[in-house]
């Protein structure tokens, strides 16, 4: 852990002043996403990908009984969007770790860091700040989907905001919490592919967990332990205005357990120790 | 504590024994160490800086220069000693001593994506500063560091000089009473160092700001500097530079350097 979270303590910071550095952080992670534009294309593309090519060929193959919180029959893109809104936000945890992990090689992270209020509330900022873009990603999803008749009840769209922040700090913070343990870029690219795509395909996103169960009974049980799943699950009710209570509670611990795990994992001397502060000088 | 070779008269070295001093001091290094795993990058550094001074550290490249900023400015973790800020110690209250403190690190944390103003107002946020007053800072700093005419420009356009100058004005805007700027004109021409160096020194007479101005290049010590030589993680002087010069009987900080650095291959001391 890094000690300083240990012995942080209040600087007499008002709550004006609190507020003021998170807008900050999330106005900063704002600009650079809407300045960064292949980022924001690419953030939509893939979700599109899935919808458009996937979902269309595999609607005669894959049938999709009646399951809450549908009341009726419905396409197999309609079951897919829950879940790729959820992918949009995984990948952008990713990303956001990703960007982290640059910015401490880069020493952009240094900024952030030498703030003189509590680190553990810089980084719950940054965490927010991540959330925030692909909360926008999302929804420039849904507008497009929207065209695609994916078409839930307009309350929906207002009833998943919470469900939607809820899972992107979740992911966020599991981004968080595995890059603490990388200590140069290059290693992301390889956590990645274990964490991103084994979370995805071992989830609800895709398919209802009783056809995964009539599959590979052990397997919905991996579906049934992966976080990634109850994010789906309750971003899928929240979408239909109603609630999952087991998926809240779930996300709601692993939130609170991955965000608690991350900042006492987070370490800037890491990446920076690897060769000395300041590239080369100790 | 391990006392350094060559001390000023009146003793700027201080340490546990001398609390009342170090309360007063903008920074106050007590017996700091710091490791590497079994390589040693700080040995029990001690020093102060006074408030509204120019204290020059001097080293070559691995002395520890960017290991004791890195610890200061809580990047890294206290492994041994203790520093005060404004008599605010850095492990017990980092807020009200990171918030009397500006930092321009070695390597250059400013963000290429967005506009010289915007990387101000962002420090200016994580410092709590509301965005009216961050604005009136900003101009003021920008003025200050001669980027009036680039306030809309993105900061990938400026040149090397200039950002460093824009990472000065970006340390500046919580208006702190200690600024710690490390290699600060590493890589930039003759003309661009020499404004660099005026700027900070135009602060410290001008505002009263305590500089702590980390180097390994002579030409920008003055001899009424305050001097701390670092050389293998070991303090191996200190004091005003011409009062070190004399001490050594040599002829300039040059040869004072070689002869303290190259008659000192480990943990050897050798006074002049």
């Amino acid at each position: 852990m890094s000690a300083v979270i240990a012995h942080d303590k209040s600087a007499g910071f008002s709550f004006a002043q609190y507020l003021t550095c998170m807008n900050g952080i999330v106005w900063r992670e704002g600009l650079r996403f809407v300045h960064q534009r292949e980022r924001f294309i690419s953030a939509l593309v893939r979700p599109l990908v899935w919808l458009f090519i996937f979902a269309a060929g595999f609607r005669q193959v894959l049938g999709i009984s009646i399951i809450p919180p549908y009341e009726t029959y419905i396409p197999y893109e309609v079951y897919i969007t829950p879940g790729l809104m959820a992918m949009i936000q995984l990948f952008n945890g990713m990303q956001s770790s990703l960007s982290m992990v640059y910015d401490r090689e880069m020493g952009n992270m240094r900024t952030l860091l030498v703030s003189p209020l509590p680190r553990w509330y810089l980084l719950f900022c940054k965490l927010l700040a991540g959330t925030a873009v692909s909360i926008l990603q999302v929804y420039a999803f849904l507008l497009i989907a929207w065209f695609w008749d994916i078409e839930p009840p307009p309350i929906g769209y207002l009833a998943v905001l919470p469900a939607l922040t809820l899972s992107g700090l979740m992911l966020g913070s599991l981004g968080m919490l595995i890059s603490s343990g990388i200590k140069q870029l290059e290693n992301f690219a390889g956590v990645m592919n274990f964490v991103i795509f084994p979370m995805f395909f071992a989830s609800s996103a895709l398919y209802p967990l009783w056809r995964v169960q009539e599959g590979s009974p052990m397997l919905y049980y991996v579906c049934l332990f992966n976080p990634f799943t109850h994010a789906v699950e309750l971003i899928r009710f929240a979408l239909y205005g109603k609630m999952n209570w087991v998926s809240l509670a779930v996300v709601g611990g692993c939130t609170a357990a991955f965000m608690i795990g991350a900042m006492f994992a987070y370490d800037p001397s890491r990446g920076l120790s690897r060769r000395g502060p300041a590239g080369g000088e100790t | 504590m391990r006392k350094p070779d060559i001390s000023i008269a009146g003793g700027k070295a201080i340490g546990p024994d001398d609390p009342a001093h170090s309360d007063v001091a903008a920074l106050a290094i007590e017996n700091v160490s710091h490791s590497y795993g079994p390589r040693k990058a700080l040995d029990s550094v001690s020093f102060t800086v006074a408030a509204g001074s120019f204290t020059a550290l001097l080293g070559l490249n691995g002395a520890g220069k960017s290991t004791l900023f890195s610890i200061v400015s809580r990047l890294f973790g206290m492994q041994a000693g203790r520093i005060r800020i404004f008599g605010h110690d850095i492990q017990r209250e980092p807020g009200e001593a990171l918030r009397g403190m500006g930092v321009v690190f070695q390597p250059r944390t400013l963000d290429l994506d967005l506009s010289v103003t915007q990387n101000l107002l962002y420090h200016a946020a994580l410092h709590g500063i509301n965005r009216r007053e961050a604005r009136t800072r900003s101009d003021e700093a920008l003025s200050r560091m001669g980027l009036a005419d680039r306030i809309g420009s993105k900061v990938r356009d400026l040149s090397g000089g200039q950002m460093r100058r824009l990472e000065i004005a970006r340390a500046l805007m919580h208006r702190p009473r200690l600024l710690l700027l490390d290699e600060a004109t590493v890589g930039l021409d003759v003309k661009a160092r020499a404004e660099i160096l005026g700027h900070v020194r135009g602060l410290v007479l001008e505002q009263g700001v305590g500089v702590l101005w980390a180097t390994h290049l002579f030409d920008e010590i003055k001899p009424s500097d305050d001097l701390i030589i670092l050389h293998q993680g070991r303090i191996i002087a200190e004091g005003k530079v011409d009062f070190i010069v004399a001490k050594a009987s040599a002829r300039d900080l040059n040869s004072v350097f070689v002869q303290l650095t190259e008659t000192r291959p480990g943990s050897e001391a050798t006074v002049p």
